[in-house]
């Protein structure tokens, strides 16, 4: 992080006084930049970066909760935390489970938020900031608060089912059925998320020309060609934004089966999150760093995949 | 969207936009009401007796209505002092968010320093850290330095935020760099530009980036749920959520009235400031 080897050598033509100053400058500029930077740069390396890089340490250790008081019994182990996880039957299920979450849920969060964007752009005026506010309050309300209204609606002799069966379907206990839970909390994922996809899209869709909507209105294109070679074509980066965005927040899948299930039942909806913050608890620290990195790298590399594919399509 | 373009026709085209345009009324009326459902049964069932509840779960309206569920938690259940709790943290939180994000935003947008192409890409990388991973030694941590149990563990891991500097960075450069060279050609030090000039034109993104970590500092619940271990220092999600796996736990009115407690006054502030809520996401976002 040394200024000096960065800064440009000598200025043009050799004139030291002109060059010094400019160093001088620059040095200054230096100082006061680092003075506004300190005060974050000093919580976000003790907060963030310093966790972050231990996080990384400790999964090649053998550290459990005990060894917080005893720093010196931690012994390095190489990558057998690693290689415990995917013989573990547990985390490879969980690892399922999470891509269960992901491939069915954003699809149909995108879908929903897609479908409630261009209603909401198709030209009415009046209500349509009611209407926003209304799919978009799901999002700002707290999921433990949500997830005892939803216990309840979702219970067997519950408000749903109490719906379907006068429906006549035939509805299955969804939190306690290893079937239906996960789709249950699919549903809530949907619920919770599609107001901000909503808000991504509908900014999305106010970009697009109307001329280009009217041209081809003139040309006499139908409804639905006029989605499927004008307003498809020209969402594309904003929907592969939205699911950039989904992707990184689903494979996090947490909160909702800590409040609903509690990651049952028998372990029906324990994501990777949920595996790793369970190992927490048992004070297998380091089991449990290992388990967030696969996460983290998960991550990374889907987030890096769909990035090159965004700047490579626009 | 829909124009008459094509000029024949045109009353019945209007009758068909008319009807177009009632239909998808009719549609979104419904979505939004499916959508508020759970809301309206959480609101209605926290009226509602215990017995009630148990006799008739899938029932609607209440029918005697009780404010019972919300005296005990005002009485028994010490809601004030959550509610304070909550307060705190969040206040805190977006105060220091502010001050620190706008700082270094200042510094990475108009200034030339070493070490900022690093600090700006470490603060893009953490962007996609998934909360787990610093989960352990932040409790390591914290439990070290002595600060388990205290408003400092709840508040110094959220005192940054990625997001708030990527906010920041973006906004402040595209202030035009005559006026701050207007200013330091006046004699104004650094801190006065930056207070004086720099800070009365971010208010927008301030707006944004306040409104979002008063939110994400209000509805968190899992770093409070292990930093805070007694009574006295749980947040308002903390306490529903321990109490709606513990003692009250099939105690549903109980438990709908302190859900509607725990998110009425966001409810409150998101319908008077939504523009910022959504300007924001629509923007960066990001949550």
């Amino acid at each position: 992080m040394s200024g000096r080897r960065t800064a440009r050598p000598a200025g043009d033509g050799g004139r030291a006084a002109a060059s010094g100053a400019r160093r001088s400058l620059r040095r200054r500029q230096s100082v006061i930049a680092w003075t506004f930077a300190l005060p974050f740069v000093v919580l976000f390396a003790w907060f963030t970066l310093i966790p972050l890089l231990s996080s990384f340490a400790m999964s090649f250790t053998d550290f459990r909760s005990a060894d917080v008081q005893s720093p010196f019994a931690v012994d390095f182990v190489g990558l057998d935390q690693y290689v415990k996880l995917f013989q573990s039957t547990q985390f490879l299920r969980s690892l399922r489970t999470t891509g269960y979450f992901v491939v069915v849920g954003i699809p149909l969060t995108m879908g929903i938020a897609l479908i409630l964007a261009v209603a909401l752009n198709s030209g009415i005026t009046r209500f349509r900031v009611a209407f926003r506010t209304g799919f978009y309050t799901p999002v700002v309300t707290s999921i433990v608060a949500v997830a005892v209204v939803w216990r309840f609606i979702l219970q067997q002799d519950g408000p749903l089912n109490a719906i379907l069966g006068g429906l006549g379907i035939s509805a299955p206990d969804w939190l306690n059925s290893t079937t239906w839970a996960m789709p249950a909390m699919i549903g809530l994922g949907a619920w919770r998320n599609m107001g901000t996809l909503m808000v991504i899209f509908l900014a999305g869709l106010q970009t697009i020309p109307a001329e280009l909507t009217e041209a081809a209105l003139t040309d006499g294109a139908g409804p639905v060609r006029r989605f499927t070679r004008i307003t498809l074509p020209l969402m594309r980066p904003t929907l592969l934004f939205g699911a950039v965005l989904l992707s990184v927040w689903y494979l996090q899948f947490f909160e909702e089966p800590y409040v609903m299930t509690q990651g049952g039942p028998l372990d029906a909806t324990l994501s990777v999150s949920y595996f790793a913050f369970k190992q927490f608890g048992f004070g297998n620290y380091a089991y449990a760093s290992a388990a967030s990195y696969v996460l983290f790298v998960a991550i990374a590399l889907l987030s890096m995949v769909m990035f090159r594919g965004l700047r490579a399509r626009t | 969207m829909e124009t008459t373009t094509t000029g024949r026709g045109r009353s019945l085209w209007d009758h068909v936009v008319a009807r177009r345009r009632l239909l998808i009324y009719l549609a979104l009326l419904v979505a939004v009401v499916v959508t508020l459902l759970p809301f309206m049964w959480m609101l209605l069932g926290s009226f509602k007796t215990q017995g009630e509840i148990l006799r008739d779960p899938a029932g609607f309206l209440p029918q005697h209505p009780t404010t019972e569920n919300y005296g005990t938690w005002f009485t028994r259940l010490h809601l004030g002092r959550f509610f304070l709790n909550s307060l705190v943290v969040a206040v805190v939180t977006v105060v220091g968010n502010l001050l620190f994000c706008s700082m270094v935003g200042y510094a990475l947008a108009k200034f030339d320093f070493a070490g900022k192409r690093l600090v700006f890409a470490l603060v893009m990388i953490t962007l996609m850290v998934p909360g787990v991973v610093t989960f352990v030694p932040l409790f390591v941590l914290v439990a070290k330095l002595g600060l388990t149990n205290t408003y400092a563990a709840l508040i110094l891991p959220f005192l940054t935020s990625p997001l708030g500097v990527f906010m920041m960075r973006q906004f402040i450069g595209g202030i035009p760099d005559a006026l701050l060279e207007a200013a330091r050609i006046d004699g104004a030090g650094e801190l006065r530009i930056w207070a004086r000039i720099v800070m009365p034109l971010c208010g927008p993104p301030l707006a944004t980036l306040g409104i979002l970590t008063f939110l994400g500092s209000w509805n968190n619940f899992l770093w409070p749920l292990v930093a805070a271990q007694t009574e006295d220092m749980y947040t308002l999600p903390v306490a529903l959520s321990l109490y709606s796996t513990g003692q009250i736990a099939t105690q549903y009115g109980l438990l709908l009235a302190g859900s509607v407690l725990v998110i009425a006054p966001i409810v409150l502030v998101f319908v008077f400031l939504q523009r910022y809520f959504t300007q924001g996401i629509a923007t960066v976002g990001v949550r």
